[in-house]
């Protein structure tokens, strides 16, 4: 097993594009966090307003280039056919998947840290300016709050688990535009869906059920009593997602010939 | 005698290489892909299948007393043919044949009812509840409306034309619900009062106004067509509900207060007995009623609710095209793998080889794949509408009708939204030759800003200017219902309405696609395959 991490984690350093895309996931959450944040003026029109999940909207934009990165781990070797040299090497294929997963989801902590307590940083810097401070009313972003800690180190967990999800899809359908086309189907489709149906309940299902806005229900710091799924539990949901994406990935990779 | 060698030809006829060959070449490299034909299909499917979806989970009902049947309730219909809102207070006469009606308003005020009256939507405890603006200074509405009408009859729904003062949007000419003329601006009080007139000659009505009752302004002419010789004038006074709209994941929930606006009439021109009616359109009869009292020539009206078209009444047809954002992934999928498939395979090099004109090339790929993708949304809307608003209609849901030239819009811009987006997917693939890049940046430019402005905690500020300049602003195209500025309301991306006008929406996409195509070409010409 740590000689296939070490080989995956060489893979995954070496390609150009992995940097590139790691910059830019981080680029993209920061700037659109610091974009929503800018953009409130103060007093919102919305009476229970959530800064800290407003100062971490850039994760909804950043998590499409994490579903990339991820997509790309398996779907370029499918593409050029180093998913051969690779098996060859590692029989093992269950090995070769988990040894993915823990390097990738490793890159994707990383990034994810550093792009959450950037958007975080940012949001800090601008929307006490904008009025949105604590004599206000508003949830304080320091990390020292119990909530804001909860929703940061939440919203690194989800980027992670999107990338597992992503890979787990990618495995099983070997081609990476299938692949990010399905990916980004299942996190962008469902809210707009959840918008469109009026019953109440219907809305509430889907909205447990939704990978995207079940996960991102960790970010949530106010008016936890009328979510349609708690924080933790709406993380697991998308954690069932990616679990259930990984394993059936694996399955394929075990009975198919690469 | 030397022999002379005579350089090959072959005995083949010469082939052409004319576009409509590489038109041939492009279509076959399509049709001969299994699963790219299949990807056509589950496009249409996804579509469809989503608006059976999203029509099952929508229902209306109507609950008197715990009892719940399906169905809201009942609207009366406008000339235009669309549902409006008719309940005021009216003091009339019958008036025959052409002739005119002249009173002086000297003070229009209103009161918000605390009890709220109770009709309203569910209060919910919601996140981004938004309030319009509210009411003036002297509590009036500011669409709250006071002055002279011209109806056919006290029917609900009927033809009318009117002059008014208004809360806080000045003098106004209005006829048939939808249509509003602006007059001078400025309130009205005991110290500027307005005087109002409105003529009839056959079918052309005219109001005026005056702020000494000597020198007249003309506001408007409307002409009500089939107007009887007799109708019903006289004063009227309406003042529509305070709202406040909640704005959340998934929808708006609102709660609205009834108000009530009092007006202060003298120097009616028409005298003879009057008599005071509340037009209402009936099974719910308004918390306020409205009244009037006359003492010499002076009078006193009350009046509460609305003449106007309705908003955010009932499902626009676009609802059942919330699947179009599915069909169109699989679509992105297949355009850009319609590129980068060649990349990855190696078949651009015989491609670029037995078509050197790379630019035609690209052209005849972009024709092939944004006419496959106009016929599948075409395929699919035309689908999608009729199954999906027989759905909603069997749920209880009220569709809000349009014109067929708007019906067709709707379509034939879903249509067009595919193939623009085809052909962006398809230039993106050119330009990144890989396909994840591509195939991401494309449902982010197109899908994402739609999902920011509709469901996420932006404020709608943002969201209308995300929806001018992402290619997201072609869901413009989508939109059936009108937007009316005399109504207050939430016209937000939310509640479907979008900043930029249908055909403007779409042309944001085109620009988009254009200048990804011009970057395709030039990097295509430049770059080894």
């Amino acid at each position: 097993m740590r000689q296939a991490v070490h080989a995956e984690w060489t893979k995954l350093r070496t390609a150009a594009t992995t940097g590139w895309l790691l910059v830019a996931a981080i680029a993209l959450t920061v700037t659109m966090s610091a974009a929503a944040a800018a953009a409130l003026t103060y007093p919102p029109a919305s009476s229970e307003l959530d800064t800290t999940k407003l100062s971490l909207a850039g994760i909804e934009l950043g998590q499409a280039v994490i579903a990339i990165l991820a997509v790309l781990a398996i779907g370029n070797e499918y593409s050029t056919g180093m998913i051969r040299t690779t098996l060859t090497a590692m029989p093992c294929r269950t090995v070769v998947l988990a040894a993915k997963a823990a390097t990738l989801s490793a890159a994707v902590l990383a990034a994810g840290t550093i792009a959450v307590l950037g958007s975080l940083l940012v949001g800090q810097l601008i929307l006490p300016r904008n009025g949105f401070t604590v004599a206000h009313g508003y949830q304080s972003l320091s990390l020292a709050n119990g909530p804001t800690l909860r929703a940061a180190a939440g919203s690194v967990l989800y980027l992670a688990l999107i990338a597992l999800l992503a890979l787990g899809v990618t495995t099983a359908v070997r081609d990476s535009a299938t692949a990010i086309g399905i990916v980004l189907g299942l996190l962008y489709l469902f809210p707009i869906i959840a918008h469109v149906v009026t019953d109440p309940q219907w809305q509430r299902h889907l909205q447990q059920i939704a990978p995207m806005n079940a996960g991102l229900a960790i970010q949530a710091t106010t008016g936890l009593r009328s979510l349609p799924i708690s924080p933790w539990a709406g993380l697991g949901v998308l954690a069932v997602w990616a679990t259930g994406a990984l394993l059936a990935g694996g399955l394929l990779l075990r009975l198919r010939d690469a | 005698m030397t022999a002379t060698t005579m350089p090959y030809h072959s005995e083949l006829p010469v082939g052409r290489d004319g576009f409509a060959q590489l038109l041939h070449a492009e279509w076959t490299k399509f049709r001969t892909v299994r699963g790219w034909v299949i990807g056509a299909f589950v496009a249409v499917l996804v579509v469809v299948l989503l608006a059976l979806l999203t029509g099952s989970g929508s229902h209306t009902e109507t609950c008197i007393k715990g009892k719940c049947s399906p169905g809201g309730p009942s609207v009366p219909i406008g000339p235009g043919g669309e549902p409006v809102i008719d309940s005021f207070y009216f003091v009339h006469q019958p008036l025959s044949d052409n002739a005119s009606i002249t009173v002086r308003v000297g003070s229009l005020t209103g009161a918000t009812l605390p009890d709220g009256g109770g009709a309203g939507g569910s209060s919910a405890g919601s996140p981004n509840s938004q309030q319009l603006p509210a009411a003036t200074s002297s509590g009036v509405q500011p669409w709250a409306k006071a002055g002279l009408i011209i109806t056919q009859d006290t029917a609900p729904g009927a033809a009318y034309a009117a002059i008014m003062v208004t809360g806080s949007h000045g003098v106004r000419m209005q006829n048939n619900y939808t249509n509003d003329t602006a007059g001078s601006p400025g309130a009205v009080s005991a110290a500027s009062p307005r005087w109002l007139r409105l003529t009839r000659t056959g079918s052309i009505l005219t109001g005026y106004e005056s702020t000494d009752g000597t020198h007249w302004t003309k506001v408007g002419t409307v002409q009500l067509a089939g107007l009887s010789p007799t109708v019903q004038a006289g004063l009227f006074v309406a003042s529509p509900p305070y709202q406040q709209v909640s704005q959340q994941l998934g929808g708006s929930t609102g709660t609205q207060s009834f108000t009530l606006a009092t007006a202060a009439f003298d120097n009616v021109s028409l005298h003879g007995p009057w008599s005071g009616t509340q037009i209402d359109p009936g099974n719910r009869p308004p918390p306020v009623l409205g009244k009037f009292q006359q003492s010499g020539g002076a009078f006193s009206v009350s009046g509460s609710g609305d003449i106007a078209p309705t908003v955010g009444f009932g499902r626009p047809i676009e609802r059942t095209l919330a699947g179009a954002f599915g069909g169109l992934i699989v679509l992105i999928v297949l355009a850009t793998l319609f590129i980068t498939g060649e990349y990855r395979r190696g078949l651009i090099r015989t491609t670029l080889a037995a078509s050197p004109r790379r630019g035609r090339v690209l052209a005849a790929k972009a024709v092939v794949i944004g006419a496959v993708a106009f016929l599948t949304g075409l395929v699919a809307a035309t689908i999608a509408i009729p199954v999906g608003e027989r759905i909603l209609r069997s749920n209880g849901n009220y569709i809000y009708p349009v014109s067929t030239l708007t019906q067709l819009r709707v379509i034939a811009g879903t249509a067009a939204l595919f193939a623009l987006a085809a052909v962006l997917a398809l230039a993106l693939g050119a330009v990144l030759r890989r396909s994840a890049g591509a195939v991401a940046a494309v449902i982010v430019l197109i899908v994402l800003p739609y999902i920011l402005s509709v469901a996420s905690v932006l404020p709608t500020g943002v969201t209308q200017w995300l929806l001018r300049l992402t290619p997201a602003a072609a869901f413009a195209i989508q939109q059936s219902v009108p937007q009316y500025p005399q109504v207050s309301y939430q016209y937000t991306p939310a509640n479907g309405y979008f900043p930029l006008a249908p055909w403007a929406g779409l042309a944001v996409l085109c620009a988009y696609t254009a200048l990804a195509m011009g970057l395709a070409v030039i990097l295509l010409r430049r770059r080894d395959a």
